[in-house]
């Protein structure tokens, strides 16, 4: 299997600008990157792929004990930089794959320029001494709830998203499905998130980062943006007006500005 | 009542209620908020169900309302889907209220836009899913259980399957042995393809393959029965052909409306090799010898459990030093791509190809065979080779 495939990566941009790689949080896929991305498609190479098991990946690759583990996700994306051997990359990441994004650049530090986290956290759960906004049965319940939303899934989206060659008009009811994915998948990769612990490793982040934090998000609150801030050694924070986990979609323009401020270049407006 | 008169009272109710009231009393809750989910407009029926009042919500965010868990999936599903599709459907939270108590809703929310595109409010329909939940629980919970004994099942086939074949790789001294079994389809099924290889006496030894008819439990239950029974029979005469004619007595004896097939071998080892061979309705051995062409060897017989006045017959072989023969089931032979076969002219050009050791003999035809219909074999495939070294 071939990367591109692997990962659906898709490009667009100045194909001679600097990388731009864009990673999606838990639950969607790179539609999420869909206001963000037009924005800098003027001066840099904007790459976009979904993690194996979302989108419009390889779910054959789905691999349920090597992705047990953040770890594995961060191999991915190194996977995919050394692939389409991409240097001196800014990488773009939301939620959890902030801490992807952070493991990546301490993997492979000669390929990253700089590490934009979007809301990030590097343990949700709740710690002696730390507030990562839940409690181990907010997770739990999390898991219910997606096993109540995804009740009729299974047996209407599963040809779908597996890829049925025979009939391509279910090409079509994929665009429609955005944010759909196998339930299984979708709730391991729930499981990896939302247990994952981090902290520790945010001191060896060797990117410039700057952390995109919104005013009251019920997943990353602000205590946390400062904490991930503090703990790397070379970050800024900026507080968005923005509500909510998803800035890059409820505010995409002023989302664009304040990555365009830490880049050094003004963004291209749109429309 | 007629259709004229119902349309009537229908009109007629429906003037009695304003839009207010229609608003107010509807039998579901409505929300209204901004685009960032801050609660601006609510009505009575929410009001009741979540036991607020209407200061109570208006100006707090309706993820407030939620668990942390339901906050999760808002921020990571449900926000993001609004934000792109203008809309959610069927989507299952629970509301906590005032009281602390959960309550399972089901929303449909759309987004309302301005005259520039951008989203000006979220109105939300809420309706109360405690009954569906519990269902759904049930239907969740069996689910798990269906798919649980599944996974028994497929374990259990398998474990039924190891049964009917040697745990261990069967070897004779001075005989190069290799087998392969593949069972049909995804392997959550016992097949009815068997093979044995045993010892009688101290130069004496029995090889047997066959194939029951149909597959599962019962076919497994037979399978077992010819396995032991030919073992037993190989015991109390040197001919094949005896133990066959037994078999046909006690698979007919048997309740079961099952036949099968089955090539059997006594080996003989004295001044180098023997081989008795027969068959009851089973495809007949090949015999490799180096430098001539794979042909079939063995008396043919009836089919086995069909017919009380079968006949069974015995062929001696002698053995040479390269010599290899090759027992298998009709997995092979029947083996189809489209309409077509894969057939013994394939099969014979197969043995030549694959001459050498027993294993790549048995290998090599059970490969072929499997990459003929794409890999997912529709019957099983049993192969056994021995080859006298040299």
């Amino acid at each position: 299997m071939d990367v591109v495939g692997k990962y659906n990566i898709s490009e667009s941009g100045n194909p001679a600008g600097q990388p731009l790689l864009f990673a999606h949080g838990y639950g969607c896929d790179q539609n999420m990157w869909r206001l963000l991305v037009p924005r800098f498609e003027d001066q840099y190479r904007v790459v976009l792929f979904d993690y194996v098991g979302a989108g419009g990946s390889d779910l054959s690759a789905y691999d349920p004990v090597r992705y047990s583990s953040l770890d594995a996700y961060a191999d991915d994306i190194v996977e995919i930089v050394e692939a389409l051997d991409l240097r001196d990359v800014v990488l773009v990441a939301h939620s959890v794959s902030s801490t992807i994004g952070a493991l990546a650049t301490i993997k492979a530090p000669d390929r990253f320029a700089k590490l934009v986290m979007v809301g990030p956290s590097p343990r949700y759960v709740n710690d002696d001494g730390y507030v990562g906004g839940f409690e181990q049965e907010d997770i739990d319940e999390l898991l219910e709830s997606l096993e109540s939303n995804y009740l009729g899934w299974s047996g209407a989206m599963a040809p779908v998203i597996m890829g049925n060659p025979e009939r391509p008009e279910l090409g079509q009811e994929l665009t429609e499905s955005f944010c759909r994915t196998d339930p299984d998948i979708a709730r391991r990769f729930a499981e990896v998130t939302f247990r994952s612990d981090n902290r520790a490793d945010l001191a060896k982040v060797p990117a410039p980062t700057l952390v995109i934090q919104c005013t009251n998000d019920v997943i990353a609150p602000v205590t946390v943006g400062e904490y991930v801030r503090d703990t790397i050694p070379d970050a800024t924070m900026v507080l968005l007006t923005a509500t909510g986990h998803c800035p890059h979609l409820s505010a995409p323009e002023e989302t664009a500005e304040v990555i365009a401020g830490f880049l050094g270049r003004p963004v291209a407006a749109v429309r | 009542m007629n259709r004229e008169a119902a349309a009537e009272q229908f009109i007629a109710a429906l003037l009695d209620d304003d839009a207010d009231e229609l608003y107010e009393r509807a039998p579901c809750g409505y929300l209204s908020t901004t685009p960032d989910g801050v609660i601006v407009k609510v009505n009575q029926t929410f009001l009741t169900m979540s036991g607020y009042t209407r200061d109570d919500l208006l100006g707090r965010y309706f993820t407030d309302l939620l668990t942390a868990g339901g906050k999760i999936y808002h921020e990571t599903h449900y926000a993001p889907m609004l934000r792109m599709q203008g809309k959610a459907r069927e989507i299952a939270l629970d509301v906590v209220r005032a009281d602390r108590q959960r309550i399972p809703v089901l929303v449909n929310a759309a987004v309302g836009y301005d005259e520039s595109g951008e989203p000006r409010v979220i109105r939300t329909a809420v309706f109360d899913a405690t009954e569906r939940r519990e269902y759904e629980r049930e239907l969740l919970r069996a689910k798990q259980r269906a798919e649980e004994s599944e996974a028994r099942a497929r374990t259990l086939a398998k474990t039924l399957q190891q049964t009917l074949i040697p745990p261990t790789p069967p070897s004779v001294p001075g005989l190069d042995v290799a087998t392969v079994y593949r069972a049909a389809g995804g392997g959550d099924e016992v097949g009815g393809d068997f093979y044995d290889v045993f010892q009688t006496d101290h130069r004496d030894w029995v090889v047997v393959i066959g194939d029951v008819s149909g597959k599962g439990v019962d076919a497994a239950v037979v399978t077992a029965l010819a396995r032991y029974t030919l073992r037993a029979a190989a015991l109390r005469s040197p001919h094949p052909a005896d133990a066959l004619a037994m078999l046909n007595e006690v698979m007919i004896d048997h309740e079961t409306d099952r036949y099968c097939t089955v090539a059997m071998l006594r080996l003989r080892e004295g001044d180098g090799w023997t081989a008795s061979v027969s068959a009851g309705g089973h495809p007949l051995p090949y015999l490799l010898r180096p430098g001539d062409a794979p042909r079939e060897v063995g008396a043919p017989g009836s089919l086995i459990g069909l017919l009380p006045e079968a006949r069974f017959g015995d062929v001696d072989v002698a053995l040479l030093p390269g010599d290899a023969l090759v027992l298998y089931t009709d997995g092979v032979t029947e083996a189809r791509a489209g309409e077509e076969f894969y057939g013994a002219e394939r099969l014979e050009a197969a043995i030549l190809r694959y001459a050498g050791t027993a294993a790549s003999l048995a290998h090599g035809v059970a490969d072929e065979a499997l990459t003929f219909q794409l890999g997912v074999p529709r019957d099983d495939i049993a192969v056994v080779v021995l080859r006298v070294p040299g």
